[in-house]
């Protein structure tokens, strides 16, 4: 595999890339969470604290406000609310993190989406004092909607309730019976008190019962090499290489980020829509070989054989095709302001194919705070999560979502303005 | 079982060239903005990386100030020799004397906010679809908000409030004749993750990092080149001191460190160990609160 060079400082070595998502409002403790995380793990540096001090007197307030780190937009810092996700940095030696901070309000379902649709982890945040709530359930129906793999669940402001064991009990209770109704894989719990400091990033003294790990080591130690499918190989042609130089004549490669699976030099495969059988030939990214290559690898791919493939077809095992097919359900969230058509024409996009598709049918809307069913009524607006049928103009190459991520997902966009209006879920 | 994973480095690339090879898909007369900085020669590397062994697929397109260190200008020409790559130079002097932009004048002269005139201007002459920059979104927190493929309408504006989703990988750059694209494959590196990578790959990058002695003078607590165009208010002294870039733009606006580290290890070890963003240096920056942000929206970088 790869030979990397040891750096002389060794902490930098090998370090994980672990992507979360945070979904709350200012009432949750969500900002002085992430600020607690940013701050203890030293990634805010003395010019954006000063930044924000000034900020917070500036507007009257008499604490640092947090928020206006992440909060980068004027808007939103004169209105005092985070519109956009917002995406934050922060390292320790094991691992480097990506948080996609997002607002948490129902008129904000989309961010949320948005936040989550790259998330290895959530982490959902439940104040102590009130138990679950409607925002809970629709922050845990939203990962397990988006398929992230890892939940974190923290029992903030545990301060406020006197550290009591019995008040953190009920609430993973609460949960667990919860989230057994959705297709969460992998749940934990950590009571802590991000104002405070309590098992944010150093284990709490006032919780002597709690026997788990702190947050910051839960998110440094989940497992996540396994997040990706590695069983069901998947290769969608991104370019097609074919350098105009004499010493490389023949040479002719696909481009592409391994969507699935493994590819090894000499497996046999089959290229859709073609169904052409070859056998791979080389791996390479610029003069390195690989002998093997993985997700989420982007590497250029030759075969012993000359096919005629290009942009938007998929390299695969042949005893291991996805299913192809121009009728799909996908779960979908609306993203714009204008509603829905139904029987409207939209562009879609799925892994590097482009197609149109017509919206054939509202199968149910979900309620996003009881997650209950909703038959009678097809209008589909901002925000608004529904089961659809789409008939498209050509056959896709596709996977459940929540077999693969990526070739599980697809984009609906408007073709009048060319913005992106629905996300979608392959059911 | 066998283990199946990347370091953070190496996924942060394959997500880079991924994102590249969507440029070179989707558009049509694509180009890299090259200012000589660390950014914006990682773009260069993770370029030739994503198309090797087919040469890259875009022109670089260098927005000259004519206020630039010496030392940019010739690793840029040498850069392209090296790589055969089409250099296309935008000068803001010709804006100047094409009377499209005034010079600022006083003590904080500068020549940066005039570059967003020339930059669209040469977008414009070249009929350039998407224009690729080493933007990152740990830089400022305007960036932050900044998507992958982010859109501009035919004014080369930004709409902040109206940017489209992105979600997972898919990236849709479809637009009218006349709009643009600004494309940021590094956002989701930060200024130590460029290091880090620079280090593994051994990519070359110009003096002007490492540290060298030079003339140079103190305001508002920045120390600046002392060139021979900027104006210098009478109680500003000039010392030669021993300095290094950590970030390289245009002099007037670039703030230097005083530092002894003349290796990549020496960097690193700056960089974990510094307590200011490498934008506190940069005095185009400090103008306000929103600085960054007001000049996004025109069309800046």
């Amino acid at each position: 595999m790869m030979e990397e060079k040891e750096f002389s400082s060794k902490a930098y070595l090998d370090m994980e890339l672990l992507r979360f998502t945070t979904a709350g409002s200012v009432d949750d403790g969500k900002s002085t969470l992430i600020g607690r995380l940013l701050y203890d793990s030293k990634s805010i540096f003395e010019d954006q604290l000063e930044a924000v001090k000034k900020a917070s007197i500036k507007r009257g307030n008499e604490s640092v406000d947090l928020s206006l780190l992440t909060d980068g937009l004027r808007a939103e810092r004169e209105q005092g609310i985070t519109i956009d996700v917002a995406y934050r940095y922060f390292a320790t030696p094991k691992r480097k993190f990506i948080i996609a901070d997002t607002p948490g309000h129902v008129q904000y379902t989309r961010n949320m989406v948005t936040g989550a649709s790259t998330a290895n982890a959530a982490i959902i945040l439940i104040d102590a004092r009130n138990g679950i709530t409607e925002q809970s359930h629709r922050h845990t129906y939203i990962a397990s909607l988006l398929q992230i793999p890892h939940i974190v669940v923290c029992v903030n402001k545990m301060d406020l309730v006197n550290y009591e064991e019995e008040t953190y009990e009920k609430i993973k209770n609460d949960f667990q019976a919860f989230a057994a109704k959705l297709a969460v894989k992998d749940v934990r719990f950590v009571p802590i008190s991000a104002l405070k400091g309590d098992n944010v990033v150093e284990k709490s003294k006032n919780m002597p019962w709690y026997e788990g790990g702190t947050l910051m080591y839960i998110l440094e130690n989940i497992h996540i090499s396994s997040d990706h499918n590695h069983i069901d190989a998947r290769f969608p042609v991104q370019y097609v290489i074919r350098p105009q130089r004499d010493e490389f004549h023949d040479f002719r490669g696909y481009a592409g980020r391994v969507a699935g699976g493994t590819f090894k030099v000499g497996d046999k495969v089959m290229v859709l829509p073609s169904g052409f059988t070859t056998t791979v030939k080389s791996i390479i990214s610029h003069t390195k070989e690989f002998e093997e290559a993985f997700p989420p690898m982007s590497v250029i791919i030759s075969l012993e054989d000359d096919i005629d493939i290009s942009r938007g077809d998929m390299i695969v095992k042949e005893n291991n095709v996805p299913d192809i097919g121009q009728d799909i359900d996908i779960m979908m969230c609306w993203m714009s302001e204008k509603p829905m058509r139904l029987n409207g024409k939209y562009a879609l996009k799925h892994t590097t194919a482009d197609a149109r598709c017509l919206i054939k049918d509202v199968k149910y809307k979900v309620n996003v705070n009881t997650l209950g069913k909703i038959l009678d009524d097809k209008n589909i607006g901002l925000n608004e999560i529904a089961r659809i049928s789409l008939r498209t103009t050509k056959p896709l190459f596709y996977d459940s979502y929540r077999q693969n991520r990526k070739t599980g997902a697809i984009i609906l966009i408007d073709e009048a303005d060319n913005t992106t209006v629905g996300v979608g879920m392959i059911v | 079982m066998k283990k199946y994973n990347l370091n953070h480095l190496r996924e942060l690339e394959a997500e880079s060239i991924y994102v590249l090879r969507e440029v070179a898909a989707q558009f049509e007369r694509p180009a890299l903005l090259f200012s000589g900085g660390k950014d914006s020669i990682i773009l260069v590397h993770l370029s030739v990386k994503a198309f090797w062994p087919a040469k890259i697929p875009y022109p670089l397109v260098h927005i000259d100030t004519g206020h630039n260190f010496e030392e940019t200008i010739t690793f840029r020409d040498e850069l392209c020799r090296k790589l055969e790559a089409q250099l296309i130079v935008g000068s803001v002097q010709e804006s100047i004397d094409d009377g499209k932009v005034v010079e600022e004048s006083g003590y904080n002269a500068s020549r940066n906010l005039l570059q967003t005139t020339t930059l669209l201007d040469t977008i414009e002459k070249h009929k350039f679809d998407a224009a690729i920059g080493g933007g990152r979104r740990d830089e400022e927190k305007a960036r932050a908000k900044e998507r992958f493929f982010s859109h501009r309408d035919e004014f080369g504006q930004w709409d902040p409030k109206n940017q489209r989703p992105e979600l997972w990988n898919i990236f849709n750059g479809k637009k009218i004749i006349g709009e643009h694209f600004r494309v940021f494959p590094i956002s989701n590196w930060t200024e130590m993750d460029v290091w880090q990578y620079i280090y593994m790959e051994n990519i070359d990058i110009p003096s002007l990092y490492y540290t060298h002695e030079r003339d140079v003078f103190l305001r508002d607590g920045v120390w600046l080149y002392d060139a021979p165009f900027m104006t210098k208010k009478p109680d500003e002294k000039v010392e030669r001191i021993r300095v290094r870039c950590r970030t390289i733009g245009d002099i007037s606006c670039t703030g230097l460190t005083i530092s002894m580290a003349d290796s990549l290890e020496d960097i690193i070890q700056e960089i974990a160990a510094t307590r200011i963003t490498e934008r506190g240096g940069r005095a185009d920056d400090m103008r306000s609160e929103a600085a960054m942000e007001d000049r996004k929206k025109e069309g800046y970088f």
